[in-house]
Formats: structure tokens, sequence, C-alpha cells
């Protein structure tokens, strides 16, 4: 009788276990006899493995995971980013004069851009963006026309009353708004 | 391009009143669900030796395989960015269910399903390997690995194997579904799915669903085929399907009597949207239509004497609604987790678009593309003697 | 062709050095802050308080995020509420957000109810829950305490947008990437304060350093009364409110 290489095979086996096989060397010999396909699968599975592995060496960047489960590279890309408001100090190294009548009234800790929108661009380079002066008559009540939400301490008023149909820069100076 | 901006009642943060998860989100749970209860009904054959399900049990792996290999794309056509989809492999995130379940997934999918078929049919791959022509010839080829080894050792080897295989995929496919589960129930920013609960329910509803859909799949292949229906197995089938669904339909009301009794601040909101949004979906389609139907339909044949096509008739019907129920429950868990606000004071509606990649037509596209893929498995590994070459 | 054994493993050694070499040429760059940046991540740890009874819910904040990071429209990385408490029913708040306090709020002068703004945004959590489910590490807590999400890397899943119990996170409309306060970080490693703080006209809102032992947050945390949102998710939520009523959601 001839096993799968072609060679001879003598029963030795005194005694066999419930599988099938004999003593641990000659039954191993058997189970691997009977499981060539299985052994062929196993490989097939390695070379899976072995791919996945390279595939992932190839793409993953190689400081993943140093701060943390993710890509360090994120972090200098999100700070990478262009400020669009220019913040107020950087107003106030051009505009001094504007900047110190505004720190002596209720609006000092107003900053410039809350009012006049982001000027990054223009605190760059004034050239290349013209700041547009906002219209006293829409925002000025955005935040001083009076709603029982707002804490009671805050100046607001019934801007009807107030001012009729007059816009508030008629009166107040927005740097400036205490009379 | 966003369409419609769904319909606001009370007060949602802002960023809610879209929904994140579509229905392509259902589907998903529900298919993954159809391949651990269609391999649960392989083990009963296999590891517990019920004999009665025997003829069935091919028929439920590959109808397992069919489904599986579907159940990806659904993922897909959600994500942003599916073309980056290979990152979850690749740097899974440990704490992540989601990430973790697309190891569980590959592990079911080859290390269970595949090997387990493969280790079945290997006999029938070499025989017609040697017997069949042209491309058939190579494809069968290819799957036998090079090995044409058919003598009796290797094939004891292979049945051994198999059963180990079976055995560790008993488990596997209750972590296959329970994973799901566990994905919602572990969110504990929604109370509609935070509970420990909730791995058990998707599992059991798994089980009931992929029963269900396996009753249908082997009365209609026999159907087609005209070939005798082996009763003994349908109402084995139909039994099994019975018993599951009590444990299923129980711990569905526990949990619904626990919120009840315990009427945290969330329960007031989600009692109000069970009543209005979801009631029909919930109420109607899943408990009375979906589950105490199809639970009233198996039970009778349990008690009374019906005749062998009184009772496939009912069998049939019990199964598609229980398929039909099993979907809304998919529906109520996600769907409904996205209507009310985290703030609980206030709901949104569903916008479902139709023919759109998250829209109703690619949903039921999926539903459907297991089925002729059943089909060409079936032609390509026949669970039937008669068939072979 | 005849090569000799010494000819064919010289050939396989520079073949295996060479494509390593390749492979380490097509390598993603690695990522570190600039170099020349001045900015250590060490020394910061960031946050943000909130003072209830300064905001006056003009939205200036949420006008000037959308503008400092392009945000979409129809979404908001940060927002505001208006609530009404009539008497002791704290279960039953009236909320209103109308595009998210973005244009201001109508005016509202009902009697008798308690009424404030609460303006909200990411709480940038050290214990974050969304950081927690991102199956790919797309999103994370930086070293310096803020809440991320690498847009390169995303998927686009949205598990993070559901397991945020804020609701703070969504997906871009048009990039299908998870998007959310960054906390300004581009502005704040470059020593300018956040988009919203700088637009804020009443200081209810402002940046915080909790590794600065200057910073004005210790002696906020420490004479008044503090709340976060939603403390029983156990979030490590850094957004610390002053005057939260027992009522907001």
């Amino acid at each position: 009788m001839l096993d799968l290489w072609g060679a001879r095979k003598f029963d030795r086996c005194a005694a066999k276990d419930w599988w099938g096989a004999c003593s641990l060397t000659s039954g191993m010999k058997r189970i691997f006899e009977g499981s060539e396909h299985l052994i062929r699968l196993a490989l097939v599975a390695a070379v899976l493995v072995l791919a996945f592995l390279a595939i992932r060496y190839a793409l993953i960047p190689r400081d993943f995971g140093k701060y943390g489960h993710y890509r360090p590279g994120s972090l200098t890309e999100i700070a990478a980013r262009t400020p669009v408001f220019a913040g107020r100090d950087a107003c106030a190294s051009c505009h001094v004069d504007i900047a110190t009548a505004k720190s002596k009234g209720p609006h000092a800790n107003v900053g410039c851009e809350a009012c006049h929108g982001p000027l990054g661009r223009h605190a760059q380079d004034f050239t290349s963006q013209k700041p547009v002066l906002p219209d006293t008559a829409k925002l000025c009540v955005t935040c001083h026309e009076a709603d029982s939400a707002k804490p009671k301490t805050f100046p607001q008023v019934v801007s009807r009353e107030h001012a009729g149909d007059a816009a508030c820069g008629v009166c107040h100076n927005p740097h400036q708004p205490k009379l | 391009m966003d369409a419609v901006i769904p319909n606001v009642q009370g007060f949602m943060y802002p960023n809610e009143v879209q929904l994140t998860w579509s229905v392509l989100i259902v589907v998903y749970p529900y298919i993954t669900g159809l391949v651990a209860g269609a391999f649960i009904l392989a083990s009963l054959a296999r590891v517990f030796n019920i004999a009665a399900v025997q003829p069935i049990y091919r028929l439920s792996l590959l109808t397992a395989l069919a489904f599986l290999l579907v159940a990806p794309l659904p993922l897909q056509l959600h994500l942003g960015h599916p073309e980056r989809s290979y990152e979850m492999y690749m740097t899974p995130h440990r704490t992540s269910a989601m990430a973790m379940f697309g190891f569980v997934y590959l592990w079911y999918l080859l290390v269970v399903l595949l090997l387990e078929i493969w280790l079945d049919y290997r006999k029938d791959i070499i025989l017609a390997a040697r017997s069949r022509t042209g491309v058939m010839k190579w494809v069968y080829s290819a799957l036998t690995l090079g090995s044409r080894n058919i003598d009796a050792k290797s094939l004891h080897v292979d049945d051994r194997v198999g059963w180990v295989v079976t055995l560790i995929g008993i488990p596997s496919a209750f972590l296959l579904h329970g994973y799901v589960g566990f994905i919602f129930g572990s969110v504990k920013a929604n109370p509609w799915w935070s509970s420990p609960l909730m791995p058990v329910v998707f599992i059991f509803s798994a089980m009931v669903s992929g029963i269900a859909v396996v009753l249908l799949v082997y009365e209609t292949v026999a159907h087609l085929r005209k070939r005798p229906i082996d009763m003994a197995c349908l109402d084995t089938v139909a039994k099994y399907l019975l018993y599951i669904f009590i444990v299923d339909f129980s711990l569905e009301m526990l949990d619904l009597v626990h919120r009840m009794y315990e009427a945290n601040q969330s329960f007031r909101a989600l009692d109000f949207m069970v009543h209005t949004q979801l009631y029909l979906s919930q109420i109607v389609l899943q408990i009375e239509l979906g589950t105490l139907v199809p639970i009233g339909l198996l039970a009778l044949v349990q008690v009374g004497k019906f005749g062998a096509i009184l009772r496939r008739r009912i069998y049939t019907v019990a199964a598609a609604l229980t398929l039909i129920g099993i979907f809304f429950m998919r529906w109520n868990v996600v769907i409904g987790g996205q209507l009310f606000s985290k703030s609980f004071l206030g709901y949104t509606t569903y916008k479902m678009a139709f023919a759109a990649r998250e829209g109703l037509l690619p949903a039921i596209a999926l539903l459907i593309l297991p089925f002729p893929i059943l089909w060409g498995l079936l032609k390509l590994l026949p669970p039937w003697e008669e068939q072979k070459v | 062709m005849d090569l000799s054994r010494r000819e064919l493993l010289a050939a396989a050694g520079k073949f295996i050095v060479l494509s390593g070499a390749a492979l380490e040429a097509f390598e993603s760059p690695t990522g570190a802050l600039a170099a020349d940046s001045k900015y250590r991540m060490a020394d910061h740890w960031w946050a943000m308080t909130i003072d209830i009874g300064k905001c006056i819910g003009c939205g200036n904040c949420v006008r000037a995020c959308a503008s400092e990071n392009d945000v979409p429209e129809g979404f908001f990385r940060t927002w505001v509420e208006r609530y009404e408490v009539n008497g002791e029913d704290m279960e039953h708040p009236q909320v209103e957000s109308p595009a998210g306090g973005m244009h201001g709020f109508p005016v509202r002068n009902t009697p008798g109810v308690k009424s404030f703004f609460v303006p909200k945004l990411c709480n940038h959590c050290a214990e974050s829950p969304c950081v927690q489910v991102c199956p790919v590490g797309a999103t994370y807590v930086s070293p310096d305490g803020v809440v991320l999400v690498d847009q390169q890397y995303c998927v686009g899943c949205g598990y993070c947008v559901q397991a945020c119990p804020y609701g703070c996170r969504y997906l871009h409309p048009t990039k299908h990437v998870a998007d959310k306060c960054t906390l300004c970080y581009h502005r704040i490693t470059k020593g300018l304060t956040t988009a919203c703080c700088e637009a804020c006209p009443t200081a209810a809102r402002t940046l915080a350093d909790l590794k600065n032992p200057k910073d004005p947050v210790h002696e906020f945390l420490r004479v008044n009364a503090v709340q976060v949102l939603k403390p029983d998710m156990a979030t490590g939520a850094k957004v610390f409110y002053k005057d939260l009523d027992g009522s907001v959601r």
C-alpha cells in the first residue's frame, strides 16, 4: 500500500487511540498524512497575513501612535490653519487712539472685530482688505435690545421707545458710547 | 444638494436635527443577524446532532455565507470615505466596538464559515475538479488549493476539524451579532440604546430571523426543484423558531417593563416617542404583526393537529411576518434612537431618500442581493446528493 | 544567463535594500508640530469657562466661529440656547435655539419666568466618549487637552456623532468627515484666543489654561459655584459653567 508520496506504508502500530493514530511520533506522521490539505490552507493563510502586514507597513505613517492612537501629523495640519480674526491686540497696534479711547469706556472689553467683523487679512496687510463700517441702526440692538433673558445689570433699552427710528450712532459714539 | 429639512417638534440640539445613521445602518445589523441565525441552525445539525434538521445543514451554511458577503456593503455605502475603510484593519482602535467588530467579522467569515464550508464540501469540489471541463474546471481546481486527496484518512480529518470549527462557530456566531448589539448598547449618550440587554436581544432576534429565512429558503428551493419537503425537518425548524422567539420576546418585554417602572428622565421622552413617531413601526409592525402573530401561529401548530399542507402554509406566513418584524426591530433601534433629542425636549423626523446613496432603493437592493448570490453558491456547491457530478 | 550563487545573493541583497528604501520614500511624512514653533503642547491643558450671568444672547460667538472655521450652513460648532423656566417646573423648560442663535434671538419678555442664555460647544472631555468609539483613531485628545478630528484619516462612519452626549458633533455635508469645535487650535497655539471668546462682548466666554498657574480659571473655579453639562455621564468635561441652572439639559 502506497502513501501520498509513493512510499511504502507498514502498519507497525500495536495500539491506536480514538483518533486512529498510533504512538505520538508515528501518530503525528499519520495526522500529517491525512492533513496535507490543511497544511496547504495554513500556508495560504500565512501568505495572506504577510501580505497584509506588508501593505500596512507601506500605508500607515511610521509615527502613528506617537502621542496616542492617531496620526501626529494631524496636529500640525490643524494648527497650520490661518486665523481669520486678528484679535484685539493686533488692532491696537495700529489704531492706538481708538484703542485708548475705547479702553476708558464701557466697551473696553468689547473686541474690535466683535463689531467690525473678521479683519485678519487687514491686520496682515491693510490694503488687502478694506473694513466695512457696520450700520449702527442694525448692529447695536443685537446686544442692547431689552430682553428678559439678558442679565438685569446689562445696559438694555426698548429701542423703539428709546430712540424711535433713529440709528444708535446718531447720539452714541460706538467707541465711547457713554453720553 | 441637501434636500428636505426634517420637522422638529420641541427643542433639539442644532446638530441633532438631521439623522446621522440611515436605513442602511438598519439593513446592516439585519443582514448580520440573518447570518448568525442561519449558522445556529447549521450547528444544531452538526454539533447537537439533531438529526431532523440534517437535510438543511449545507443550505444553512450557504445561506449564511451569501448574507455575510453582502453585510459589508451597506456600511461601505454609508461611510463618508469608503476608500479609507481599510484603516479599520490597519489601525483599529482597541476601545472601539466598531473596530473590534471588523476582526470578529473577518474571523467569522474566514476561520468559521468559509473553513467549515470548504471542509464539508472538499470531496465534492475535488470530484468536480476531476470531472468538469472548461472554466468551471479551473474554478474547482483553484478551490482544491492543489490538494486532490480524498482518501478515508483525510476525510476523517475533515470531519473532526469541521466539528471543532462548528463548535467554535457557535460562540463566534453569538459574538458576531452580540457585538453589533454591543455597538449600540455601549453608547451611554443614548438611553434608547444603552443597555446590557442590547447584545442579548440582538442575538436572540438574530437567531429568530436567521431560522425564519432558512425556513423560507428551504421551502422556496424545494418548490423550484420540485422536490418534496422533509416535514420532520420543517416541523423541527419551526419548533426552534417558536422557542427562541419566546425568549426574544421575553427579553424585549423585560427591557420595556423595566423602563416603564423606573420612569427616569429619558423615559418620558421615549415613551411619548413610541406612542407617536414609532407607533406604526414599533407597536404595529414589530410587536403585533411581527412578534405576537407569528408566536401565536407557531404555538397553534404545537397544540393543534394540522395536516402537512396547512402546517407549511402557517410556517410560511409566520416566517415571513417574523422577517418583517425583526427588520422593524432593527429600524426601531437605529432610527428610533435618533428621532429624539438628547435634551429629551424634542423630536425630529427621518426623511428617507429614495434613489440616493443612502436611500430606500439601495437598501432594498442590498436585501435582495444575497439571493442571487445564494443561487450562484447553490449552483457551485450543490447541497444535494443527486446533483453531484 | 548563468549566475553564480554569489552573484545571485548580491543581486537579492541589493533588491531587498533598495525596495526597503523605496518603501521609506513612500512613507507618509512624520508629524509633530512644526519644528520652528515656540508652542509646546506639554505646557498647556486647555479648558473654557462660561459665565451664564454674563451671556446676553447676541450670537456673536456663533457668527465668529462660523467665519473663523468655515462652518457649513445648518451645522454648528458652537451655539446658544435660550431657556425659560416656569417656577418649580424644572422638568419642562421652554428652550429654543433659532439657527443656533447665530442671528440673535427674537425678543421675548415673558412675565414671571426665569430666562437665560446658555452657550454651548464641545466640552473637550478628558474622558471623551467620542474618542473611545472612533474605530480608526481619527479623533483624539491632543496632549494639550483639545479633542480634535484628523479629517485626512476619518472614514465618516458617524459613530462619534452618536456617542457625544452633548450633540456637538456632526458629519460635514461636503467633506463627509466628522467635524466639531477645535477650540480654535490654530489660534490658541499661536497665542491668540478662540474666535468665540474674541467676539464675546461681555467676556461670558473665556479660554482657560489649567496648566498655567497665572490663569484666572483657578480663581474662577475656587470662588464660584461651577457646573459641567451632564455630569452623570462622567466625561471629564472641561467647559465649566458658572450659575448653570438645574433645568439645563
